[in-house]
């Protein structure tokens, strides 16, 4: 693979650049760890605090949905992998397509989760805006909407910058890739693999506790 | 000076506020901080002034709450965090480390740029008609009762916190990757050992702050209960929340400072710091178990006994290592050849003062003590001895030690000395009769007290103009000798550092040639030679 010419003046040398941008995602993985970690915790508290509230609250979400969504994520981070594994100059065409694939996922992900938010507007579940819910769970029902979704948006927020970041690099990755986008891919690629982990977490904490016991 | 250098590369706006170089964006932040510095000092002067008689003469309760919340959130967030990292950090890191630029250059850009929204936002939100929360946005206050500017302010807190988050990003990967060949970790100035650890912790404290702040606005705005009791949310939640970026965020406020006062006291000893190894792992240490302190700010919060032990303890915990870089700076100035330059006198008073602040912290882990100083003036005069005693006169020790080098001026070191020695008295003046008045019992947060507490607080009161005085001074001899002081040689105090190798002000990409490093730092006992850039 050619490399890209110049490099910046605080680099030794092109891998040099290139392994430094990759420890800069890591890094940046770790503070979102924290993040997604500070709301999992007051998740945590309070489904300890109302364990039946938790439960129903969770049998009120659209599991069909959720899953159907985990399998199009998942779908979509291999087909990001495969582009990093594939990347030459000789598969342009190939990645490509296969970032374009992966952001047309993330945007069916994206999708689905606006039409579970309506159907969930419908049966007012929604705190703050329209939310009914009478009997003696209704504050836990409540709590658990109100993480679901802030959880969940802050989430779609992830995936909509990924999808950014994959239709940016299928565009530059057309002509001429270097390392450097290589690189680039790379980091997205880790990016895109953590939305997903997070996804994966969020799936387990908000559509699974509750539906062994109804 | 032929040479152009970082300052006469070029001279236009765009060259400034569109740069890279980390040179001039620590000057950014540097120009920025001032102004924040005394906005949150004109607060603190009206909160004094008002102070001075036991009666409500200046302000009404309504505004003294906005008063001391703006202090707080604008010293906080907007210039105590940023402080050491940002500007001297911002410059001397790359030209520590051997390197041309820090790792992330325009990321570096980006983060001023944020920490500007952040700052303007605030501001926004405090001149618009200003927050009552304190600057912990305690909620159900936050979220409930207070009538005031509670999201916009949380909002540029917010946003400013994102710059912390890529600054420290940007240290923790320049320092690992950009190092000068044979600069091994071992040989790191101890400088840049505080800002590693650090940007740790502003990487890993401050996503958590951003959370608990968005869950709180969230409550706030949709009226919604996440922190609410009355639809089962719990209040000590957010409590555990913030103070879990908030404890951590104290140490962001002092280990930078510590990490200044290494390089101070090494150089104006012209002694190696004694157990490098130690103060270096101490940093980290720090780091570390401050995560885990953070429940002694809620010992009558009502969180259980069990809970207050155990943060009881590992409060004394995060003491020790505190208190062995102490030792070891004191035993650097054993037997060693020290000589009183105003950034040594800065260091000196930063080791007594950060001792006071740190033994008092001692006092305050206890719980049977803790109990009666809870919110009264001794935790005021704890931790300001902690962050103006120990971060500022940090601050203001780094910024004379490297000014040289900044600027390639020399500032008047009589009128440096002079502001030094008037900074630690007003300082003292202000906030030790707080100890007393905290003892006493006078409640923080007030604007009123009974006429027994006059005396002290009218001690407190006029070493705060002495203070404020003092810390003008700067402003005007700095001022001059950036414009017209003489012109500084590039190794003003025979400093060993990679950072004094290069000219004063350095050129735009710093270095001329790599410098390759074949030594431990701090070798001031061998006899310095100034190697010629080629070697």
């Amino acid at each position: 693979m050619p490399d890209s010419s110049a490099f910046a003046p605080q680099y030794a040398s092109i891998p040099h650049r290139d392994h430094t941008a990759e420890l800069g995602m890591w890094v940046f993985i770790a503070t979102e760890v924290l993040l997604f970690g500070g709301l999992i915790l007051a998740y945590f508290v309070y489904r300890h605090a109302f364990p039946q509230g938790f439960a129903a609250g969770s049998r009120h979400t659209e599991i069909v949905i959720g899953t159907a969504n985990t399998a199009v994520l998942l779908t979509s981070s291999f087909l990001v992998a495969w582009a990093v594994e594939v990347f030459s100059p000789a598969t342009t065409r190939i990645v490509t397509w296969l970032l374009v694939g992966a952001a047309c996922l993330g945007l069916v992900f994206i999708a689905l989760k606006g039409i579970e938010y309506s159907k969930e507007y419908d049966e007012h579940l929604v705190p703050g805006i329209d939310f009914q819910f009478a009997g003696p769970k209704a504050n836990g029902v409540q709590l658990f909407f109100i993480f679901y979704f802030i959880a969940t948006a802050i989430h779609a927020l992830h995936m909509l910058i990924g999808i950014c970041l994959l239709l940016t690099l299928a565009t530059i990755c057309r002509k001429a890739p270097t390392t450097r986008h290589h690189t680039a891919l790379h980091s997205a690629a880790l990016y895109w693999h953590f939305v997903d982990v997070v996804w994966i977490f969020l799936f387990a904490l908000i559509y699974l506790p509750g539906r062994s016991t109804s | 000076m032929s040479e152009t250098n970082y300052l006469t590369a070029d001279f236009t706006l765009r060259s400034w506020f569109l740069t890279t170089d980390h040179k001039r964006i620590a000057i950014l932040y540097f120009a920025s901080l001032i102004v924040f510095f005394f906005i949150g000092g004109a607060a603190a002067t009206a909160i004094r002034i008002e102070l001075a008689t036991p009666q409500a003469d200046l302000v009404s309760s309504d505004i003294y709450n906005r008063l001391f919340t703006m202090h707080g959130i604008i010293m906080v967030w907007f210039f105590l965090i940023p402080s050491i990292p940002n500007t001297l950090g911002n410059f001397i890191v790359p030209l520590m480390i051997g390197a041309r630029d820090l790792a992330f250059p325009r990321l570096n850009l980006m983060s001023w740029y944020i920490f500007m929204l952040g700052g303007c936002t605030t501001l926004f939100a405090i001149f618009a008609g200003g927050v009552d929360t304190g600057w912990t946005f305690y909620t159900p206050f936050s979220t409930l009762y207070s009538n005031s500017y509670v999201i916009v302010a949380a909002a540029g807190v917010f946003i400013a916190g994102f710059s912390s988050i890529l600054t420290g990003l940007n240290f923790i990967v320049t320092i690992h990757r950009l190092r000068a060949p044979g600069l091994t970790w071992y040989r790191l100035p101890l400088f840049l050992w505080s800002l590693y650890a650090t940007s740790v912790i502003l990487v890993l404290a401050t996503p958590v702050l951003a959370i608990t702040l968005l869950l709180m606005a969230t409550e706030r705005f949709f009226g919604v209960g996440i922190f609410d009791p009355r639809i089962g949310g719990d209040p000590l939640l957010f409590q555990h929340l913030f103070w879990f970026y908030s404890h951590p965020a104290v140490y962001i406020m002092i280990l930078p400072g510590m990490g200044v006062i290494n390089e101070l006291i090494s150089c104006f000893s012209r002694k190696q710091v004694f157990g490098y190894k130690f103060v270096a792992w101490c940093s980290l240490a720090i780091a570390a178990v401050g995560f885990l302190v953070w429940g002694h700010h809620m010992f009558v919060s009502g969180q259980s006994l069990i809970a207050s032990l155990v943060f009881s303890f590992m409060s004394f915990i995060v003491a020790v290592p505190s208190a062995i870089k102490v030792f070891n700076w004191t035993a650097t100035l054993h037997k060693g050849s020290i000589h009183f330059d105003a950034p040594m006198l800065y260091a000196l008073a930063f080791i007594g003062l950060f001792t006071i602040g740190g033994l008092t912290g001692l006092f305050l882990a206890c719980l049977a003590f803790d109990v009666h100083a809870t919110d009264t003036y001794f935790v005021v005069a704890h931790f300001h001895y902690i962050m103006v005693g120990g971060m500022v006169t940090a601050y203001f020790g780094g910024l004379h030690y490297w000014w040289p080098k900044i600027t390639g001026r020399l500032y008047s070191e009589y009128w440096a000395r002079t502001a030094a020695v008037l900074i630690f008295f007003g300082f003292n003046l202000t906030f030790f009769p707080q100890f007393i008045l905290g003892a006493e019992g006078m409640p923080r947060r007030y604007h009123v007290y009974p006429p027994e507490f006059q005396l002290w607080n009218v001690l407190s009161s006029g070493g705060a103009v002495i203070l404020a005085a003092a810390y003008l001074m700067p402003v005007f001899y700095l001022g001059y000798s950036a414009f017209f002081g003489r012109r500084a040689p590039a190794n003003p105090w025979d400093a060993p550092g990679l950072e004094w190798q290069t000219s004063s002000p350095p050129p735009e990409f710093n270095f001329t040639v790599q410098p390759v490093v074949t030594r431990d730092p701090y070798q001031y006992n061998e006899a310095f030679e100034a190697e010629p850039q080629n070697a």
